[in-house]
Parts: structure tokens; C-alpha cells; sequence
């Protein structure tokens, strides 16, 4: 029996990543898949409660509901109040105030 | 022998090299996979919630109205309904009942909102799962559950106690974690509202690419009123979490500056270790270009390695953990936090992307320094 070589084990290693990153892919399509229901359920409650926002930062009402944000978001304590709430840096400016400000032209 | 044993047995002898040096390669591949780690994970969450907002964010009313007072927004009066009503395209308008809620005892902030359904049924709520697990100083108590009580401290001071007659399903928790669902007279009440009074209108229309033309009319008639588009949500959301804005980008660059300065190293000169190894290579009948293959292999296996383990450990890290060590810095001061596992959504452009941005500069920078020293006469290389 001969002896294993170095090339032998990166040959396996190289398969090994291969195949997980293709199972990487093979469990992304099957949990679409499998989620597709529940995606669908909660858009149909994002309908029926007419939501307008994504619940992932309940600190502030600007990052709770960064869509119906006001343009005094950044002042809202008083003026020249600085942005305080860590969520704050994480949440971009919103769309409709980006238009309105003409921060993207 | 054929090109691919040649291939075969410089590998073996850059691997063999690469054992030698093993605890430097070690750590190499650790802080390599620790970088590629974060990168994807950073990459595969931002994109999974962008396309969760994109998918459920669909049924969104087509466009919010709000009313402004003095740049904030103020309560809108029902007598504007139907004047924007009667605007050619409009199906209908509704006021909309919600507003924020702190509960001293949770210091928790709930979003609290007018329920159709629920308007015959007064004295009840329902809850989303992030108000039912809200916990007080004195550590979690039990979860809320069916026909339990809940407090609210209306503004006039007193106390309106609500029942709570169910519980928003946990796998809507991306959207409904601190919801908490109820009557329109217990709402006017919680909050003192006016009977005239809603917190905003949402309106439908027949056409949807009559949207920014009756948004325009709207605006006209009432220059009071900032009409907020489904669109615009829908931009906002993907702003967010756009990889390559906003402080995603702030985390990539961090993470891909310590990984220049690692390649740079690298790049500046190899160890007199490496060097002596270069030299007697050349002296024993070794070409630059199988040296540079060599080196190629070296930089290969180091990338790869690390390739493979970091993205695979961001994966498992984003989608099987529900991403736990960006929890801290996604929750930051809020006392409630949804409880969700995200749909992956890993694409080829994704993996290429890192692969592209990590991998191929690395193999590049060890190959260059390498050809400096291949080049040079082997005596000189071997003395130092």
C-alpha cells in the first residue's frame, strides 16, 4: 500500500470545500423552498396590518420604523442633539428623505 | 512525467515546506479565516434580510400619508380623507391607528395598533412574541399567554388593564415582535386621541403608476402632508442593508484594511528562512518559474483554506446560529429583539465576490516578493 502523499490530503480538503459550498447552495434552495409559506404568511400579515416597517430596532422610533422617519430625525431632542442610539449608525438614511434633501444628486 | 505529476510533486514539497513552518501557517490561516468569516457573515446577512424586507414588505400600503408640524409629524386630521378621496385614481383612503408605547416595568418600547377585527372585542389585545417574552428588573417573568392580563397607563393617569387574547404567530416575529394589536376605543383612550384624529392615512389606488402623480396632488391640495411611497420603503430597506453603503461598508473596509496590511507583509519580504529555502532550490537546478509554482501552491492552499472554512462558518454562523455574535450590536439598546432565523440566500455573485476580493490578491502577494528573491543570483539569496 502506498504511502499518502501531501497533493493527496489538499485533493480531499479542495473536494471537501467544493462539496460544502455546493451543499452551501443545495440547503439555500430547499429552505426557499421550505420557507416559501411562511414568507408568504407574513406578507399577507404585513397586508392585513397595513406595516409599513421591518421590527428589528425598537430603541427609536426613527430605527423602529426607519420608512416613516421624520427629516428632523437627527435633531429630534433639541437642536444640534448628536445621534445617541447605536442603531442609529446601523439604519442609512431613508429613501424618501435622501430625495428630499438632495443628498443624491 | 506529464505536467500534471510535475504539478503533484511541487505541491508535495510547497506542502511539506509549509509543514516546516507550521505554527506561523497556522496562525496565517486562522486570522485569514477569521477575516473571511466576518466579511461573509456581514455579506450573507445584510443580503438575506434585504431580500426578506423586499419579499414581505410587497403588501406595504402603496402610499402613507403623514401630516407635518413644524418638520415633525403630527396627527392627521380624518376631515382631510376626503378631499384626497376624491382624487381621480384613488380606490380608497383609510386612517391608520398606532403610536409608541413605554412600559416602565420592561422598559420596553411596543408599537401599539389599531386592529379592525378587534374593534368588537374591547378590552382585548394581541401580542407579538418579542411583548410576550418582555422581561422587568427583577429578571424575565413568564411569558404572556392567552387570557392574560397586561397594564397600560393611559394619559389621563389611569390604568387600563387589557387581556391578551392571543399571540401573533413567532414565525412573523421579522415584523411583528413588539406589536401589540387592539381596539380603536382602547387605543383613543391609552393615548387621549381625539375622535377626529388618526396617526396617518394609507391610501390605495387603481394604477399603480399613478402613485408619484396623485403623491403630487396630494401635496397641492394639502402642503401640510408628506406622502411616503411603498417604493420608497422598499429603497430605503435595500439602502440599509446594501453591502456596499452605509456602515456594512464601514465593517468591510475595516476587515479589508486588516486583511492589505496581512498581504502587505507578506508582500514586503519573506523570513531568511524562506529565502535560504529559495536559494537551494536554485542551486540545485530548480527554475524561477517552478519556484513561482511552488509559491503559487503555498499562497493556494493558504487562501483556500481559509476560503472554504470561513465561509462555511459564516453560513452555519448566519443562517444555523441566527448570526448570534452580530445579536449585541443588532440589538443595541433595545429591550425587545425579534427571534428570527433568516431564509438563506447565498448566490453565486456572493461567493465569487469574496473569492475575488480575498483570494486572489493574497495568492498574488505571496508570488511577488518570491519572484524578487527567484531572480537573484542563489548565492547571494542564501547568504541573506
Amino acid at each position: 500500500m502506498s504511502v499518502p502523499r501531501y497533493s493527496d490530503f489538499f485533493f480531499l480538503f479542495f473536494l471537501a470545500g467544493i462539496l460544502l459550498v455546493g451543499l452551501m447552495f443545495l440547503d439555500t434552495a430547499i429552505s426557499g423552498r421550505i420557507d416559501r409559506p411562511l414568507r408568504e404568511e407574513r406578507r399577507q400579515l404585513v397586508g392585513a396590518l397595513s406595516l409599513t416597517d421591518l421590527c428589528l430596532f425598537t430603541e427609536a422610533r426613527y430605527t423602529r420604523h426607519p420608512g416613516m422617519a421624520d427629516l428632523q430625525t437627527p435633531f429630534q431632542d433639541h437642536p444640534l442633539a448628536l445621534e445617541h442610539f447605536p442603531s442609529g449608525s446601523l439604519v442609512a438614511v431613508p429613501a424618501h428623505l435622501r430625495r428630499r434633501t438632495g443628498s443624491d444628486q | 512525467m506529464n505536467a500534471f505529476e510535475k504539478q503533484r510533486y511541487i505541491l508535495d514539497l510547497a506542502l511539506s515546506s509549509m509543514k516546516r513552518r507550521k505554527g506561523k501557517n497556522i496562525a496565517l490561516v486562522a486570522v485569514y479565516t477569521f477575516v473571511l468569516f466576518l466579511l461573509a457573515s456581514v455579506l450573507f446577512s445584510a443580503d438575506s434580510l434585504k431580500r426578506e424586507a423586499a419579499l414581505i414588505l410587497q403588501d406595504a400600503p402603496e402610499m402613507t400619508i403623514q401630516k407635518l408640524v413644524a418638520g415633525r409629524q403630527d396627527l392627521m386630521p380624518t376631515r382631510y380623507l376626503d378631499s384626497i378621496r376624491q382624487i381621480p385614481g384613488v380606490q380608497s383612503v383609510e386612517p391608520r391607528l398606532w403610536g409608541y408605547y413605554y412600559d416602565a416595568l420592561s422598559g420596553a418600547n411596543y408599537t401599539l395598533m389599531v386592529n379592525k377585527a378587534l374593534n368588537d372585542h374591547q378590552g382585548e389585545i394581541l401580542i407579538g412574541a418579542g411583548v410576550s417574552r418582555r422581561t422587568t428588573a427583577d429578571g424575565p417573568p413568564p411569558r404572556l399567554q392567552e387570557n392574560d392580563l397586561l397594564p397600560f397607563k393611559t394619559y389621563d393617569g389611569s390604568v387600563l388593564t387589557l387581556n391578551v387574547k392571543g399571540l401573533l404567530p413567532t414565525t412573523s416575529e421579522l415584523v411583528t415582535a413588539d406589536l401589540v394589536l387592539l381596539s380603536e376605543p382602547d387605543f383613543r383612550k391609552i393615548f387621549a386621541f381625539g375622535p377626529d384624529l388618526s396617526t396617518d392615512l394609507i391610501l390605495r389606488v387603481r394604477n399603480a403608476r399613478e402613485l408619484p402623480t396623485i403623491a403630487a396632488k396630494i401635496t397641492q391640495l394639502h402642503p401640510d402632508t408628506r406622502p411616503i411611497l411603498r417604493q420608497e420603503l422598499l429603497r430605503t430597506y435595500e439602502a440599509v442593508f446594501d453591502w456596499r453603503g452605509g456602515v456594512i461598508i464601514l465593517v468591510l473596509a475595516g476587515v479589508l484594511f486588516a486583511f492589505v496590511i496581512l498581504a502587505w507583509d507578506k508582500a514586503t519580504g519573506l523570513s531568511a528562512e524562506e529565502k535560504r529555502e529559495i536559494g537551494i532550490l536554485k542551486a540545485v537546478g530548480w527554475e524561477t518559474s517552478d519556484i513561482l509554482l511552488m509559491k503559487f501552491w503555498e499562497g493556494t492552499t493558504i487562501s483556500l483554506t481559509a476560503f472554504f472554512v470561513g465561509i462555511v462558518l459564516a453560513y452555519l454562523h448566519v443562517f444555523v446560529a441566527a448570526g448570534v455574535l452580530f445579536e449585541p450590536i443588532l440589538k443595541g439598546w433595545s429591550v425587545l429583539y425579534p427571534q428570527f432565523r433568516l431564509t438563506p440566500t447565498v448566490s453565486v455573485y456572493q461567493v465569487a465576490t469574496l473569492f475575488f476580493l480575498t483570494v486572489l490578491p493574497y495568492t498574488v502577494a505571496t508570488i511577488v516578493p518570491s519572484w524578487r528573491s527567484a531572480t537573484i543570483d542563489p548565492d547571494a539569496v542564501m547568504r541573506g
